[in-house]
Formats: C-alpha cells, structure tokens, sequence
C-alpha cells in the first residue's frame, strides 16, 4: 500500500497551493493596512483594528456561514458579481482564497502591526527630514526595518491557512482537486476509519508547521547575529 | 525685501503636557541661531514645530518667501517637502544601511545637486574609513558625525540641530564642536542650534534667542543678547561677554596664548589654537572682579580698562549686575551691591576688571 494515494496528494497539493496563495495575498494587503493601523490618527483605527481582529475570536463555521450567505447566489456580493457576468465563488478554489485571506487576516497583520510600532518615530521623521514622502518612508524604511515582522506574519498566515476546517467545510465543500483540503481529507479518512492514511496526513501537516517555524527562528537568530 | 523677511518667521501658539508654549521670533537668513534655555523650556518643541513634526502648534511660519504653516489659511507644508537638514539629539542612522547609503538618502532624493560638495563634506568631517561599514557599528561620536554629514548633503535651506552633542562623551563632543566651528564658516544656509550648554552657544552662534517655560524672553544679536541686564535669573550662569579676537601671542612656556580684541589684550589657557586665527572667549559674570585702579601683586593675569555703562538688580538681593564697555566690547560684571557702594561706583566711572585667565577655559 502506498504511503500516500493519488487523492491525499492531490490534496496536500491543493493546500500548499491555498496556502502560498493566500500567504503572498495577505502579505500584499495586510502590510499597507498594518502601516495604516500604526500611522494613523483616524478616529476609525479601532474599530478598523477590532474589526480585522475578528476572525480570531469567531467561531471558522460562523465565518464561514456568513461568508456563504453573503458570497452565494442570493448574497449581496454574490449577486453583484452574477450581474457583472462572473461566476459564483463558493465551492471554487477561488471562494475558498477569499475565504482563508479573511480567517488568517489578523495572524499577518498583527505581527506586521507590531513590527511598525516597534520602529518608533524617529527613523520615519528621519527620513521625512531627508525629503522622503509618505510612500518611499514605507518602501525605503519602514519595510526593511519591519522584516522579522513580514516572516513572522508570512509563517503565521501560512501554517494557519494550512490547518483551517470550520470555513472550509462551510464555504468550499469538499471537491476533490478544488476545494478538498488536506484537514477535510483527514477527517474523511477517520470518518471512514482509515487511521493509517490519516495518520500520515497528519503528520505531513505537522512537519510543514515544525519546519516553517524552524525556519523563522534560524532566519531570525541569524539576523540578529549579523546586527 | 529685507534681509530679515527672507529668514524664519515663527509665531506659534500650543500646549505640549503642563508647558503652555507660546513662541514669537525671526531668524536672519545668514548665520547660526542659538536657540538656548534651560531643561523644559522648549527649545525641542520649538524645533519640532519648525520642522513640521510637531502639527499641535497653531500660528503661522514662513521662510524666505514660503509660508510653511498657516492655520488660519489651513496651509500646512509637510517636513519632506521644507528642505530641511535635521539633526536629531539621539545620533539616528538608519542602522540596516551602511554608511555611505545613510549619507546618498537625502543627496539622492534632492537630486544630487553639483552644489553639494560630497566628497569635501565626507573629508572634512573624516568619514571616510567609515563609508563601507553598517550603521550600527559606529560610536556615538561617529554616528553623529555622519548624521551631521547626512543632513549637509540633502541640500537643505534650513539646517536644524537639536543639541547634538550633549548625547556624547567629552572627547567626541570637542572633537565635533570643532568639526562644527569649521563649518560655520562656509555655512551658506542659516541654522538653528538648539543647546543648553552655553559654551557651545558662545562658540557657535551668531544670533541668539533665549527661551524659558515655553516663552521667548530675548533675542538678538549673540554679544548684545548675553550682555543685557533684564535677563531671567532662570538663565543663571549663562549671562555675561562674549569676547571675539585674534590670537596674537603663544607663551610656549607658561602655556598661555594671548588674545586681542577690541578692549585690549587677554590671556587664556592654551587649547592648540595657533596665532592669528579667530577666537572666541566667554567671561563669565561671576569671573569678573572690578577695582578702581590697576592692580600691582594681584594672581589675575588680566586687568582691562573699562567704563562703566549701567547696573541692574541681581536675582539675589546681595547682588547686582554691572554693564561695562571695553573699548566698544560688552562685559558683565556681578558684585555685591556692598561693594558696589565701596568703592564709589557710578554709571560712567572708569573700572579695572580683573578677570582670572584660569576663568577663561574653554569647554
């Protein structure tokens, strides 16, 4: 018997797939909403903040379910985009990016947010002093000097999206080769009480978080020791 | 347009924690600024608001002929589009890029104008064994030096310095101060320096505006600032002359140099000047004692003839503060108003001061 069949491949494909996705998504959103967070004076940064904050103390299927109401047929954003010709997103690839890009928002940006508050004032009025704009202090000093936040965000974003079940089962189903992820795969496979095949899913998974951890912490150590 | 409209106009108004600040002043376009007070008084703050990192202030600020801030026109001009050279208390490279990339962040982003002497900046302030290495490998005294550099070569209208010597050590901070004299020299823009070490100010600055809790309590050319008698005691030791000369005399020997100015001749320890460069010495008020005559068998190395020009009341009841003209230079004396009486003194009477030469050393 082989170690892993065909199906539990594809599976573990479409979950690393899912996951870098949705990692570089957020990082390309999460790191101007971050710097945002950490700027401004609006009276709307708290419940901003609260709002991007929510996913980590909802219920996933709670998530999930609105995110079907509001993504199906008969929701509001499901509606707009029939009527601008596009295809429905839930139980597709593309519904389920959007849908882990809204459950792993806070793991990226919080770990972004920190790193910008920990750079203080002073570099950025540095730089404005030198005649840098608001956009070219982001890109020139806030970004470079925030890395060991971005790899923390990225390994964050990543293993979270790897391990979520409650909004998948809700907004993706369970398609093989399209929404069939490997903890959906996991729990087939004990349901039908195939522990071996479980099991060694299970332990894939867990080998990806232990090495992107490792990796985070070697990455950093070894930044540290060159400063 | 005058000189003066062409330089800072700074009329702001704002609260900053228990510190009502409410500032009024106009900077010459030429020259260095001392902007000087005591701890708290908010010299920083006035610099920041200048500088447009601080946007609490309400009032109007103008330089040359651009209006900086305008509350009630709502104009608000952001710090990266002032043209500006800030020199922060704390030395603050950017700690990720080396040197050299510290220096071009500002000389890229103004273009890298022909104007700024690169090369002659990086070899006068003697940075250039440091060009390759990480920021955050330097001293104090050296990241200090290149953030000076750094400001220089942004091609600034306006340079500001907030007191960046006081984070460094004694030898760092002499070495500095001399890189700065130099450079005052050369200087084409103006500059503000904000400090309270007086020494620094006397060695400096051409102009002078003394802040204390918040408020502008003088300003004014520096000698004539320094030399006036409604001063605030909150200003301490910092009153009394500040002497500008030529060295004109080494004593090899005792280890004295001679310095001449306009009210005669002084002696002062000697620090490696070397005969005919400028000079600049602070009497301090306290340095001074006065004599009617011309003292035989006294330790002070220094008797100038002067007349007596006007005296004020003291801080302390005892006390009073003495105006006196060395042929046209402003000295200040401090005595008792005991001694005062004694010895018979009056406005436009002939004094001796003897100042101590050990007095005269300079930081």
């Amino acid at each position: 018997m082989p170690l892993l069949s065909g199906e539990d491949l594809q599976a573990l494909w479409l979950t690393l797939r899912l996951a870098t996705t949705v990692t570089v998504l957020l990082l390309l959103l999460g790191a101007p909403l971050a710097w945002w967070l950490s700027q401004t004076r609006s009276r709307w940064r708290r419940p901003i903040a609260a709002v991007v904050a929510l996913p980590l103390v909802l219920p996933p299927t709670v998530l999930g379910f609105y995110l079907l109401m509001l993504l199906g047929p008969h929701g509001v954003v499901g509606r707009a985009m029939a009527a601008m010709g596009l295809s429905g997103l839930p139980f597709t690839f593309q519904g389920l990016v959007v849908a882990s890009m809204l459950y792993s928002l806070p793991f990226v940006v919080q770990p972004l947010h920190n790193a910008f508050d920990a750079i203080g004032r002073q570099p950025l009025e540095v730089a404005a002093c030198l005649g840098a704009g608001p956009l070219d202090r982001f890109l020139s000093v806030a970004l470079p000097l925030a890395v060991p936040g971005v790899v923390t965000a990225a390994v964050l974003g990543f293993a979270h999206t790897v391990g979520e079940f409650g909004v998948v089962l809700m907004i993706g189903g369970n398609i093989p080769g399209q929404t069939r992820v490997v903890s959906m795969r996991i729990y087939d496979h004990v349901q039908a009480g195939e522990y071996h095949q479980a099991h060694v899913l299970s332990l894939c998974l867990l080998l990806v978080s232990f090495v992107a951890l490792l990796a985070t912490s070697l990455l950093r150590s070894r930044r540290y020791a060159r400063d | 347009m005058t000189e003066l409209q062409q330089g800072l106009h700074a009329k702001l108004a704002w609260r900053r924690g228990a510190l009502a600040l409410d500032i009024d002043f106009s900077l010459p376009p030429r020259g260095i600024t001392a902007l000087f007070g005591p701890s708290g008084a908010g010299k920083t703050s006035c610099l920041r608001a200048i500088a447009g990192l601080e946007r609490g202030g309400l009032g109007r600020i103008s330089f040359g002929n651009q209006v900086w801030q305008d509350n009630a026109h709502r104009v608000f001009v952001p710090p990266h589009r002032r043209r500006l050279g800030y020199v922060f208390q704390e030395p603050s490279l950017f700690g990720h890029r080396s040197v050299s990339a510290n220096l071009d962040f500002g000389f890229r982003r103004a273009g890298r104008p022909a104007r700024v002497d690169r090369q002659g900046l990086i070899d006068r302030f003697g940075l250039h064994a440091l060009l390759g290495r990480r920021a955050d490998t330097l001293s104090g005294g050296e990241r200090q030096r290149v953030a000076m550099v750094r400001a220089l070569m942004s091609d600034p209208s306006l340079l500001l310095f907030d007191e960046p010597l006081s984070a460094l050590d004694a030898p760092a901070r002499s070495e500095l101060l001399g890189c700065l004299e130099s450079l005052h020299a050369t200087l084409a823009v103006p500059m503000i320096y904000v400090s309270h070490n007086i020494d620094e100010v006397a060695r400096l600055a051409d102009h002078l505006v003394l802040l204390d809790a918040g408020h502008v309590v003088a300003q004014g050319p520096l000698q004539a600032t320094l030399t006036r008698l409604d001063l605030p005691p909150a200003l301490g030791e910092a009153i009394g002359a500040v002497i500008e000369g030529r060295v004109s005399g080494y004593d090899a020997q005792d280890q004295l140099i001679e310095l001449e100015f306009s009210g005669g001749k002084l002696w002062l320890p000697y620090r490696r000047e070397v005969v005919g460069q400028a000079l600049r010495c602070r009497i301090g008020a306290r340095d001074i004692v006065l004599t009617r005559m011309p003292m035989a068998g006294s330790s002070a190395l220094n008797q100038i003839p002067c007349r007596i020009l006007a005296m004020a009341d003291a801080d302390h009841p005892s006390q009073c503060l003495v105006q006196l003209d060395a042929g046209g230079s402003i000295l200040l004396a401090r005595i008792t108003r005991r001694s005062w009486h004694a010895l018979g003194l009056a406005p436009g009477g002939e004094v001796w001061a003897q100042v101590k030469a050990v007095a005269l050393g300079m930081p």
